[in-house]
């Protein structure tokens, strides 16, 4: 095994599946995902609506209640397995070790209850604080998150403020337990483009401070330039490619990497007349193509392509695709 | 919220004006007849139509005669009924008014909360044979008719089973003041209550349950989970919280009627002298004065009920506070 894992993985994910059962069939939305997230590492997760990232965070929650879900493969936390986590037990791991937020803040917080109830609330359920210390501490969290009068804000409805603030407010309430990972599921795709800008800053900031790893997911190339230390990239329900940053930027592998970095506006020079798109639409996940998932849409297809490609290792990146084959030695889909 | 109740009651006197003002013009100034004759009741001797003719000011302007009918109604009470001579008929709305907030009162208890055990079970079990004969049977409650489920219920506890130690204790029909026998007046009222309430309950309980599964599928039930709450707390105080708006509203509108005169199905079978049975028998005797007084009277309590049902509102979803203020 290579050494790529200076300490141990916080949260490791291997073989994760996930699959409904519906009229046509079983469909399989996440398909043997493995990754591994290692303590204080921002990480994102990038990729087009319906390539399995929202799922995939939401499995690693516990949160796919769908009952027609089928849910395989092993999430670790800390060494511990939460697949199969006894609802009691997985509840104490939620929001206090573990904490996401959602896209949308408006309709992701419970409209009937102050932002500062339902911050202590969480603190409540996890630590042992009277009301009055839970408000205390709420207050605080909501001045960290750089709410401007948080004494003021604490009492008011979600519906009176506005969505960077709110988000501001979920996550003061996603950390208010001091979650050793948080999972932001498109946390600016709700946004003005200015006030995404800001709450990017502060995940970066709050990660920094609190020590906390995070997985951002976003479909957004642009918000992965901006923050990320480590970029996954999902295709079809499947991880294609992976690397730290600036290799994947610089020196994309995997057709699709390469086609997502083309379609971002270049931020210095000379604008192109027009943006490289990715031709063709992403394979709904009821019919996939064999072989290679991006192959359809691939420029660069040959007649390998027609076999599932297996990751290759390129210097620090993992590449789904054989054309990497050509220079590198595989790795196999087995990670550290 | 001060300001919200303050305005609540003043658009409350407004809408109440505006219903006085409808029925003054429907019963007095319907074209083509005269409504003298029609307060004096069938067969009235001349001498008696002129008396009404003077007592309600029919020879001078209408907004004279307004007002004299809304002090009769309403200050000086002394509207007295043309059928049975000598009854006054404010006085017995008001006797009768106890008796309908009697049964309504209980019936509401009880199928507010039935129908809250029913909606949630039927939620949580969402699927399975408890939540399917929950719902079949809410529907059986909607669509009986509630003089049937009376006259059933009279049978079996009057009648037909009324000797055996089950239904022994039922007292004989009509209603005992709660002042005189706290116990008699819960007998007394506990089938009609059943009775009242079974519609609702089906109704209601149908209800919930369709705004719970709704909530359920929200962000914020999400969210609560992501928070580590367990699933009692993301139950009562998120799904089923924000689920009342709803049923209280509905509430309000079905109390409102109720109090107006809906109960008169369950306290004509019931033998209860309530609001509905004093209307009842006011039109069948064409008793002009004691429809009106029936007729303002239930408004203002509909009214009324809508305003509470309002201010409820407010205080249970906040963005009605703040958009209304």
């Amino acid at each position: 095994m290579l050494d790529r894992t200076p300490s141990e993985p916080l949260l490791s994910v291997d073989s994760l599946t996930v699959s409904f059962r519906t009229e046509h069939g079983l469909i399989t939305a996440v398909d043997k995902v493995s990754f591994a997230i290692r303590p204080g590492e921002l990480v994102s997760l990038v990729g087009e609506s319906g390539s399995g990232k929202s799922l995939t965070s939401l499995a690693v929650m516990g949160l796919i209640t769908d009952p027609n879900a089928i849910l395989t493969g092993s999430i670790r936390y800390k060494g511990r397995e939460l697949v199969g986590l006894s609802r009691h037990k997985l509840q104490a791991v939620r929001g206090n070790e573990i904490a996401m937020i959602f896209q949308d803040p408006m309709s992701a917080m419970t409209p009937v209850y102050t932002i500062g109830w339902q911050i202590a609330e969480q603190l409540r359920a996890h630590r042992k604080l009277t009301k009055k210390q839970a408000r205390t501490r709420a207050i605080e969290l909501l001045a960290e998150m750089g709410m401007p009068s948080p004494e003021v804000q604490v009492d008011r409805y979600p519906h009176q403020l506005s969505g960077g603030m709110r988000q501001r407010a979920m996550i003061a309430m996603a950390l208010s337990c001091d979650p050793s990972l948080l999972i932001a599921d498109e946390p600016t795709t709700a946004l003005d483009v200015t006030v995404q800008a800001q709450i990017l800053r502060l995940i970066e900031q709050l990660q920094r401070n609190h020590g906390s790893a995070v997985i951002l997911v976003t479909h957004d190339m642009g918000v992965v330039a901006e923050v990320a230390d480590r970029v996954m990239v999902m295709y079809a329900g499947r991880i294609v490619e992976e690397g730290p940053k600036e290799p994947v930027f610089m020196h994309p592998g995997h057709p699709y990497t390469e086609g997502l970095l083309r379609s971002i506006p270049p931020m210095h020079g000379v604008r192109p007349h027009r943006l490289i798109a990715i031709p063709g639409a992403p394979p709904s996940p009821a019919n996939r193509p064999p072989g290679c998932r991006f192959s359809p849409r691939c420029a660069y297809r040959y007649e390998p392509c027609g076999i599932d490609p297996p990751l290759f290792r390129k210097e620090q990146q993992d590449i789904a695709c054989y054309r990497a084959e050509a220079l590198l030695e595989p790795v196999g889909v087995q990670r550290p | 919220m001060g300001f919200i109740l303050l305005r609540r009651l003043g658009e409350m006197l407004f809408v109440m004006a505006g219903i006085s003002v409808l029925v003054f013009l429907i019963f007095f100034v319907t074209p083509g007849a005269d409504p003298a004759a029609r307060i004096a009741g069938r067969n009235a001797s001349p001498e008696v139509l002129a008396a009404v003719r003077h007592d309600f000011g029919f020879d001078q302007p209408i907004w004279v005669q307004y007002l004299l009918l809304m002090k009769r109604l309403f200050i000086t009470g002394d509207l007295t009924s043309f059928v049975n001579r000598g009854q006054k008929v404010i006085p017995s709305i008001l006797e009768a008014l106890p008796i309908t907030f009697s049964l309504l009162l209980g019936a509401a208890v009880l199928w507010v909360v039935v129908s809250i055990l029913i909606g949630v079970t039927a939620a949580m079990m969402r699927g399975t044979w408890v939540d399917k004969t929950l719902m079949v049977l809410g529907l059986i409650g909607v669509s009986m008719p509630v003089f049937w489920v009376g006259e059933v219920a009279n049978l079996i506890t009057q009648s037909r089973y009324h000797d055996t130690w089950l239904f022994s204790w039922v007292p004989a029909l009509g209603y005992v003041p709660l002042t005189q026998d706290p116990w008699g007046w819960f007998k007394a009222l506990v089938v009609p209550w059943i009775t009242l309430a079974i519609l609702y309950i089906g109704l209601y309980g149908r209800v919930l349950r369709a705004s719970l599964v709704e909530a359920y599928q929200e962000d914020f039930i999400r969210t609560a989970r992501a928070k580590g709450l367990s699933e009692r707390r993301i139950l009562i105080r998120h799904a089923l919280r924000t689920s009342l708006v709803t049923f209280v509203s509905l509430f309000g509108l079905d109390f409102g009627a109720l109090v107006g005169g809906g109960t008169l199905l369950v306290e004509y079978v019931f033998g209860l002298q309530g609001v509905g049975f004093l209307t009842f028998n006011a039109f069948g005797n064409l008793d002009l004065p004691m429809i009106m007084a029936a007729v303002m009277y239930a408004s203002v309590f509909v009214v009324g009920a809508n305003a509470v049902v309002d201010i409820l509102y407010a205080t249970l979803d906040p963005r009605v506070r703040t958009s209304r203020a």
